[in-house]
């Protein structure tokens, strides 16, 4: 059993023994039960560094949303040295470490692909020293080269007519979350050491494929630990060994996940479940006397404000498609462990505090894990803070930890993965909106005009038959699921040869659990138009090609969003279809496929490009966000329609169900008191049921559409709203986003 | 009873303002009053709607009870749901069965003091554990032209929740300059602070989002140009009636 004297005071023993974050935390941390009257205000340090945090983002938004980009160096854990907010008050900064050398500065990342890092640079107005274009075409390869070297005529059909979108082809893929907390707990040295044995015990000495991956996976991994530690002496730390105090093990956490975000750039750089851990360390030096409540409070707030300034170099139609700049910086409060004790510390309450101290922000992308046992006082302060800031979101524990423990994160939006043993291969999403299309019209792509699927016989009845119309769906959908999983193959094993992310991996066990996460978009327009061929009579409109352009509906139909089976049950069984169908494909290196119901506000982009719907869609406007019900579907308020979406089982949408809702603070009663009480009943209501998730924003409709007509007031320039699965400032969205969220239904009772 | 079946406008799942906590509120079809400041016309009319039984219509309600927490639970209104007094009845018979809070929301136009109607108004009290009575005026002349009716049998009904031990809640909608005068609210006041068995009473502040409703049934809209109270209208109302926030 290995000792250290920084953890002194620590109980247990399998954590010393083997790398066992989890079971650390289990034997020391202290749950906390009351209220939120200890937390402490912001110091001086913080005002003063957050004030000039916002004066930096004022100045950025003022240049079209970008402050500065590297253009000579490429990132990498080495290639800068010490950066701060400001060299002046750098004294201040409790918790250190930037990107690049300068505060909101966006690094030069080739990995990806080249020619995304230079037509980001250059939409903003930036020119990358040409050699990089030299160097990553004709002397190395990028992740973007090896998949379009590899991509049949069919892949890039399914990508150029956006049936499949959003794809991790350009950029890192994300979704990994690196068990940070080791850095802290044990220091690097010894995580050196263990990756080392890892290194000897990898295989029986065969040199087959796996084999020979593996030892160089694990060498890389073991390169980026040692490199971690050289970053870390930039700033004047000696990371080797583990961190001795709650400072310490903030800093030692930070620089694990400066090293993630220093080398990939996926949508997704999650932070993970560090709360209850950090509490552990801070409980420890609250008792020995040697920090104030305060001074906890301050380290919390620094860390947060750094997470709030990690930022990606981006090209305009990745915007396009997550909007308001975000980085699913996911980070997790709250819980309850296997155990059956509540996992809610002081320091859950610490960085939902951040929310007041600093204001409303849609990073870190703050996540309670939630359950109607968790403590009252908890679940009121949480409630209390989303009245207010809008920021948070709610994942039910119940439903995830049976799945995947007690010690999961959330690596994306909503997608859950167990920290430090599992990666996850990020996966887009498949547009089912128009694979029904494409059963209607015989693979042919209505907006396009190709035939992009296979040639089946089309439907050339007048009136579709519910039957005929589920048949050639199906057949559809079997073709779409399996193109859909052998595009990703591809994605995946390129990522892995040409953008390894060794620096989480290292901070991840060796012998790594793989899921393979697929997704849905459109989901209930498929449900509603599906719903009104069974339900009402569906007339086809087509043009002189003989192709099905718009359909006319007659008579009433259940729509789903109303608590209604009839529709609910098209959308169950919708999900269920779909995740067999991709269930029977080879998912790379044996991964677990999942599936799931989010669509981020790329639901914008996807509605663009999918035609006329039988339920009354018209083409080009957006499809619903992840599993909201359809516009104006829901006629009987907020509660039919989280029932609805409480339906759809969990355990076929694993990596995630998400469901924005706004409620309007009159309808949510009179009193701060009343509303949040409400509020905490509806979710006990809803994730009772068994839902997964539920982003929740409090406000008027008047309040969205001030917003976008004078961003300009002072008091919107962090005006913060959870869209599917992210929060985002309400100005950063484009004019097109913005209208969208306005027509969302605002559930407000007259 | 159990084929008893009403005429349902509209269902809202989520209703927070109707009552004590959470509530799945039933809007129920026809009124007979025409109160110019109406703000859901749609329901007038006795003809259209959705039939319910009361069953149906409370097994719908029930698979809210997770939502409702301590004081949640089911509110009837309209329309006016004294006009389909048998069907309210049942569905709050049906709710009591099973412990949940019944709330019924009522202008009072169909109150008769005569043992016809308070037989079946009994029944439903036995079943009733709050009732949100709309005062809409005081002095009845401006009743009548208000809402069409004459408010003595409103204010006979006040007086017999009272008796019978019925809680209440009192509430007004405050149209500026047609029901927020000095001496109207006094005398309001004065008539409120008669009940015994008054719980709340609530200023509920005009609002304009009902004009596009009228439109739609093609109506005239009688207080086009009125604007909405402003704050400190709402204040002096409110002190008026000393309702303490």
């Amino acid at each position: 059993m290995t000792n250290f004297e920084q953890w002194e005071g620590f109980k247990g023993r399998l954590w010393k023994e083997e790398i066992n974050t989890r079971d650390f935390i289990q034997k020391n941390y202290k749950p906390y039960e009351g209220d939120s009257s200890f937390l402490e205000g912001p110091t001086e340090a913080t005002n003063i560094l957050w004030g000039k945090l916002q004066e930096l983002q004022k100045e950025e938004r003022a240049k079209g949303g970008i402050l500065d980009m590297e253009t000579e160096v490429v990132s990498t854990l080495t290639a800068y040295g010490p950066g701060y907010i400001d060299e002046e008050t750098k004294d201040l900064e409790k918790i250190v470490g930037l990107q690049t050398d300068k505060p909101l500065k966006r690094a030069f990342m080739p990995f990806g692909g080249i020619r995304m890092a230079i037509s980001a640079c250059e939409t903003n107005g930036y020119k990358p020293n040409p050699k990089f274009e030299k160097i990553f075409t004709e002397y190395s390869r990028t992740h973007n080269q090896g998949v379009f070297d590899a991509y049949t005529p069919e892949m890039k059909k399914l990508r150029h007519n956006k049936i499949v979108t959003g794809l991790p082809d350009t950029y890192g893929r994300g979704r990994i979350v690196g068990d940070y907390r080791r850095v802290a707990l044990y220091g690097i040295d010894y995580l050196i050491k263990k990756k080392n044995e890892d290194l000897i015990n990898c295989g029986d000495g065969t040199m087959t494929d796996d084999v020979i991956r593996t030892r160089e996976e694990v060498a890389l991994q073991i390169r980026a630990l040692y490199d971690m530690k050289k970053m870390a002496s930039t700033y004047g730390f000696d990371i080797s060994g583990p961190a001795k105090n709650a400072k310490e093990a903030c800093q030692w956490l930070y620089f694990g996940y400066l090293a993630a975000i220093k080398t990939q750039n996926g949508a997704a750089m999650s932070v993970g479940r560090i709360s209850t851990f950090l509490d552990i360390y801070i409980q420890r030096d609250l008792e020995k006397g040697i920090i104030t409540e305060s001074e906890a409070q301050e380290l919390i707030d620094h860390m947060v404000m750094k997470f709030r300034m990690v930022k990606f170099a981006r090209i305009p139609s990745y915007n396009q498609l997550f909007s308001g700049d975000p980085v699913w910086a996911t980070l997790e409060v709250g819980g309850i462990g296997v155990d059956g004790r509540s996992m809610v510390t002081k320091t859950c309450y610490r960085f939902l505090h951040t929310l007041e101290n600093m204001g409303p922000s849609p990073e870190p992308n703050l996540t309670v894990l939630y359950s109607s046992a968790l403590p009252e006082n908890f679940k009121k302060y949480a409630a209390e803070i989303s009245i207010r800031t809008s920021s948070v979101q709610y994942e039910n524990d119940d439903v995830m930890k049976p799945v995947w423990g007690d010690d999961y994160s959330i690596c994306c939006c909503v997608s859950a993965t167990q920290t430090g043993k599992e990666m996850q291969f990020f996966g887009a999403r498949a547009n089912l909106a128009k694979c029904l299309l494409y059963a209607i019209n015989g693979g042919v792509d209505v907006v396009t005009r190709e035939q992009v699927g296979p040639p089946y016989r089309p439907i050339t009845s007048e009136y579709l038959d519910y039957g005929e119309v589920i048949s050639k769906f199906e057949n559809m959908m079997d073709w779409l699921a399996g193109a859909y999983v052998n595009t990703l193959n591809l994605i995946q094993y390129m990522h892995d040869k040409y953008y390894y992310e060794a620096a989480e991996m290292a901070l991840i066990d060796t012998d790594v659990r793989r899921t393979f996460a697929t997704g849905i978009a459109g989901f209930s327009h498929v449900v509603d138009s599906l719903s009104a061929i069974k339900y009402a009579k569906v007339k086809v409109i087509r043009d002189q090609d003989g192709i099905a352009v718009d359909y006319e509906t007659t008579g009433d139909f259940p729509r789903y969003g109303n608590d209604d089976d009839r529709a609910d049950d098209i959308a169950v069984w919708l999900l269920k279809t779909f995740l067999d169908k991709i269930k029977r494909h080879h998912t790379y290196r044996n991964s677990e496929p999942t599936t799931s119901i989010l669509t981020i506000t790329s639901n914008v982009v996807y509605g663009k490009a999918t035609g006329n719907m039988p339920n009354g869609r018209r083409a080009g406007e957006p499809l619903s966000p992840g599993a909201n019900p359809s516009y104006n579907a829901e006629q009987n308020g907020l509660l039919a329609s989280l029932n609805s979406v409480a339906k759809l089982p969990y355990c076929w949408a694993l990596d995630g169900i998400s469901n924005t809702q706004t409620i309007n603070p009159d309808a949510l009663g009179h009193t701060e008191a009343e509303q949040t009480k409400n509020l905490v009943q509806v979710m006990d209501g809803y994730f009772d049921q068994g839902a997964h998730h539920l982003n929740v924003n409090v406000f008027g409709k008047d309040k969205l559409i001030d917003a976008m007509e004078h961003p300009e007031k002072e008091e919107y320039a962090n005006f913060t709203i959870r869209v599917s699965g992210y929060a985002v400032k309400f100005i950063d969205l484009t004019k097109e986003q913005q209208m969208d969220v306005i027509s969302r239904t605002c559930h407000a009772t007259m | 009873m159990e084929n008893i079946t009403g005429i349902v406008n509209n269902i809202e799942t989520f209703g927070l303002v109707d009552g004590p906590g959470v509530r799945f509120v039933a809007f129920l079809q026809g009124c007979n009053m025409r109160c110019k400041y109406c703000h859901n016309p749609e329901t007038w009319d006795k003809n259209r709607g959705k039939e319910w039984t009361a069953e149906d219509l409370f097994n719908r309600a029930y698979r809210y009870k997770g939502y409702w927490g301590k004081d949640g639970g089911i509110t009837i209104s309209g329309g006016e749901p004294l006009l389909q007094i048998e069907f309210v009845t049942e569905v709050f018979r049906l709710a009591k069965e099973k412990g949940v809070h019944t709330t019924l929301d009522t202008s009072g136009q169909p109150f008769k003091n005569d043992p016809a109607f308070l037989n079946k108004f009994n029944e439903l009290l036995k079943y009733t554990d709050l009732v949100m009575l709309d005062l809409k005026e005081i002095e009845t002349d401006k009743h009548k032209s208000l809402t069409g009716f004459y408010n003595e049998n409103i204010l006979e009904m006040a007086k017999y929740l009272s008796e019978k031990n019925i809680k209440m809640w009192i509430r007004h909608v405050l149209v500026p300059d047609h029901t927020d005068d000095q001496a109207g609210l006094i005398k309001l006041n004065k008539f409120i602070k008669s009940l015994k068995t008054v719980d709340r009473v609530e200023i509920l502040p005009y609002h304009t989002l009902g004009i596009v409703k009228w439109a739609e049934e093609k109506l005239d809209y009688p207080l086009e140009g009125v604007p909405v109270p402003t704050d400190e209208q709402i204040k002096r109302a409110e002190e008026l009636l000393e309702i303490k926030n």
